[in-house]
């Protein structure tokens, strides 16, 4: 027989192959790899007994714990939503005064409503809420249609400017670009408008222009935005005497709201989520608004 | 290179060139308002600018070597460089998309480079650009050295090396365009994909071909892994993607498979080309370079056997744990979970054979930076498969699943072990090809080894955090019952490890850069080595034959 050369390091034999200098020695395989194999496989074929496993033709073995992926999601589903009735229940039926005046309950409502805002509103409000250029700030007390939950939960289920046959319904006409005022008008009534916020810009040198801008409002804006131009909560016309702003309250973009109009979207929410998600929400939000704590 | 051809060789070249660009021109013709035309349009540009090189040589003189005193190695290293060429697109392509998760601004607000188009140009840039080509290279220098036989045939190598860079080509550049199938890691469309499965059995038929010519009575571990990998990769590509495509003269295809089953099916496929592509190719890298390196026998035949059968048995099997808790059967997830568990030994055998081989040169594994790219592989494989078995299990599955921690599980896999031990197989590889003295710069070398490892480990650890914290945030409810944070809530919590993932990519890159330096220059200024007589194919009259 022949005898195989000798590794002198680990003192085995190799197998006596060699392909371009590589050698193979003949060690056998450490006992401690057999009996983790060995584990490893009881391990899995006891899981074929106790779940289900093996395909059988049209069926499959149905393990001795008999449990299913499918029956177990949805006891899961019933479970929880049990859980929840607790409180699901009397968001979906009290009255929002009653709700309101629960600490307990509101704090269930600041928790849910939060994971629930952060999934469907935040995308345009802002996770905290603040929104950003076009998509107004529901955390301070200016609201263009009322910071009621009741109006609130309008706005959600319905929204504003959707194809739903209850939406609200509001528009900035596009002044400028549809010819209703001219050019310099548009100047005048955005330096108005801007003044009003602005109390430094009324100076001798503006005066003249801002005035002319008065005149154009009294005809042109107030029956919407009203004569003190402080908006109407009812059609949805922002107050223009605050420092909150929705597009933006410098000169510009206040000219550029002038001349080219808006017309705000925000979408119905009224068969994608169910009344507890949409009260939740108009309370939360309006809890926002309230910023209370 | 073209001078070392025959010229019926040439002729083969031309013809098939001269078919492809006929080909291109239908596609361009029939794709006209589609974005096939356009890739009808590369291709021609493709096969016409390897058309004008063979013809631009066609008159030369007949060679006059003798074929059967040589391996044949200009293919080789061709295949080399350009994996190089790939891993740096790859490469940054990953840093890119990276970057993109943590600054989504970076897409630039153009179609081409929004995230869902620019991601799978990383996955297949490195995956089929760097790997494949790598693994082709190196498995034409290790079935010649290890068969003691020159590869079967001139022209088959080369059609292989360049069809299947035509077909890296037309996949990535169609995901720019927006062609895909949708299919992870088999995005390519139909004709691209008809093209590599001819590209993939002239592969088969080649080296099968030049295992048949071995001189030596036995087939190496190496060329086992090899084969498997050139087989299976074969079985994978045709089953999943059999598709039907809208038109002729259109990009677009469905697949034959419906639901649940397509699910199933490009799962068994994703998972087993982490299998046969990333696995068992890699190993029949590490199963040659190693040892040479290490000048050391591989510690077990007995141990190869047994993981070598245990990978191709029980990988097959592993595909549906990819898809737990799913509208897939809950038997056929119980099969994918326990298989994947009796992987784990199989697997774990194949990293400790390596790393015990190096019982005897552990003091390589310390001052030589080459072999501690493959040693530290070893380890990365070894952690990451059982990673991979861990993570199957179905209730760590429902925390794993979705989550950073499955990309980190593939990097630890990809950087960790796939790159590595390309590094270390390349390092070894070029020297001996060019037949250089050494690399340019071992230090350099060493310089790449500690980036390569830092920017892994950094991406490894930032992926695992990540990944757990958005498993529990995402499972975490308030006492009321309700779910406690948005989807959003999660994202925020991301963004630290977001960056810091994109910085570890980015040391990646940067030694990946220093690799294709170090490369050049050695092909470029370090003088050849004395000739080594012993690198050449055995002569007709074998012993043991």
């Amino acid at each position: 027989m022949e005898v195989n050369e000798r590794d002198p390091v680990t003192g085995r034999e190799t197998t006596g192959h060699e392909w371009n200098g590589i050698k193979e020695l003949d060690t056998p395989v450490p006992r401690g790899v057999l009996m983790f194999l060995i584990v490893t496989h009881i391990w899995a074929i006891a899981w074929w007994f106790f779940v289900p496993a093996w395909p059988l033709g049209t069926t499959y073995t149905k393990g001795l714990l008999g449990v299913d992926q499918r029956t177990t999601v949805e006891e899961r589903v019933v479970e929880g939503q049990q859980e929840r009735s607790v409180w699901m229940t009397r968001l979906e039926s009290e009255s929002y005064d009653a709700i309101l005046a629960d600490e307990a309950l509101m704090q269930t409502v600041r928790g849910t409503g939060r994971q629930l805002f952060g999934d469907n509103c935040a995308a345009c409000h802002g996770r905290d809420g603040r929104g950003r250029a076009g998509y107004p700030d529901l955390t301070d007390d200016d609201w263009l249609w009322g910071g009621g939950p009741e109006l609130i939960e309008q706005t959600l289920r319905y929204g504003i400017n959707t194809a739903h046959p209850d939406t609200r319904i509001a528009q900035m006409p596009a002044f400028g670009r549809d010819g209703m005022l001219e050019r310099d008008q548009v100047r005048s009534v955005a330096a108005y408008v801007y003044s009003l916020s602005n109390p430094d810009y009324s100076t001798d040198e503006n005066l003249e222009r801002i005035e002319a801008g008065r005149d154009v409002f009294a005809t042109t804006c107030a029956a919407c935005h009203g004569e003190n131009a402080e908006g109407k909560l009812e059609i949805g016309a922002p107050n223009l005497t605050d420092a909150r702003w929705v597009y933006g309250g410098d000169l510009q973009t206040i000219i550029a709201s002038v001349h080219g109009g808006r017309q705000g979207h925000m979408p119905t929410w009224d068969e994608r989520m169910t009344d507890a998600e949409i009260r939740t929400l108009a309370l939360y939000v309006h809890d926002l608004g309230t910023g209370q704590p | 290179m073209i001078g070392r051809l025959t010229s019926t060789e040439r002729q083969y070249a031309a013809v098939v060139l001269s078919l492809l660009v006929v080909a291109g021109i239908a596609m361009a013709a029939l794709g006209r308002n589609d974005a096939l035309g356009v890739h009808g349009v590369l291709v021609i540009l493709f096969a016409g600018g390897l058309l004008y090189a063979v013809l631009s040589a066609f008159f030369e003189p007949e060679p006059r070597e003798d074929r059967e005193a040589s391996y044949y190695d200009d293919p080789i290293k061709a295949g080399i460089v350009l994996s190089m060429a790939w891993a740096v697109f790859g490469m940054f392509m990953g840093v890119w998309v990276a970057a993109q998760l943590a600054w989504p601004s970076l897409a630039f607000d153009a179609a081409w480079s929004t995230f869902g188009r620019l991601r799978p140009t990383h996955t297949s840039g490195v995956i089929f650009g760097f790997g494949g080509n790598a693994l082709i290279a190196t498995s034409f220098h290790v079935v010649q050295r290890t068969s003691r036989a020159r590869l079967a045939g001139q022209f088959s190598p080369w059609f292989v090396l360049f069809g299947f860079n035509l077909f890296c080509v037309l996949a990535v550049s169609g995901y720019l365009l927006g062609v895909t199938q949708s299919k992870e890691y088999a995005e390519a469309e139909w004709y691209a994909d008809l093209w590599l499965v001819i590209v993939w059995i002239t592969y088969l038929v080649l080296f099968l071909r030049t295992i048949a010519r071995r001189r030596e009575p036995h087939i190496y571990v190496a060329n086992w892994y090899f084969m498997a990998f050139i087989v299976v990769v074969a079985i994978l590509h045709i089953v999943n993607n059999l598709a039907v495509p809208i038109s002729w003269g259109h990009a677009k295809s469905y697949t034959i498979w419906p639901g649940v089953q397509d699910a199933m099916v490009q799962w068994w496929y994703g998972h087993n080309a982490v299998a046969f592509f990333l696995t068992a190719g890699f190993l029949g890298m590490l199963y040659y370079y190693l040892p040479v390196r290490a000048q050391r026998p591989i510690f077990s035949y007995r141990l190869s056997i047994l993981s070598f059968w245990g990978i191709t048995f029980f990988y097959m099997w592993a595909g549906s744990h990819h898809l737990h808790y799913t509208a897939l059967p809950h038997w056929v997830q119980t099969l994918g979970m326990t298989f994947s568990v009796m992987l784990l030994v199989p697997s774990w055998a194949s990293a400790g054979n390596a790393l015990l081989t190096l019982n005897g040169a552990w003091h390589r594994v310390r001052d030589d930076a080459t072999l501690r790219f493959m040693m530290a592989a070893a380890v990365f494989y070894g952690l990451s498969t059982f990673e991979g078995s861990f993570m199957a299990i179905r209730p760590v599955n429902a925390l794993s699943h979705y989550t950073d921690w499955t990309v980190g599980h593939v990097h630890a896999g990809a950087l960790g072990w796939v790159a590595l031990i390309t590094f270390g197989s390349l390092y070894t590889l070029v020297p001996a090809l060019w037949k250089r003295e050494r690399m340019y710069s071992a230090r350099l070398v060493e310089v790449h080894f500690w980036l390569a490892i830092a920017g892994t480990l950094i991406y490894v650890f930032a992926m695992w955090n990540s990944g757990i914290i958005q498993g529990l945030m995402w499972r975490t409810y308030t006492e009321d019952g309700a779910l406690a944070y948005s989807f959003v809530d999660s994202l925020v919590a991301m963004y630290p490890y977001y960056i810091a993932r994109a910085f570890g990519g980015l040391l990646f890159l940067i030694g990946a850069l220093i690799c294709s330096y170090n490369i050049w220059m050695t092909v470029r200024s370090v003088p050849l080595a004395e000739r080594r007589d012993s690198d050449v194919p055995a002569a007709v009259a074998v012993p043991g034959e």
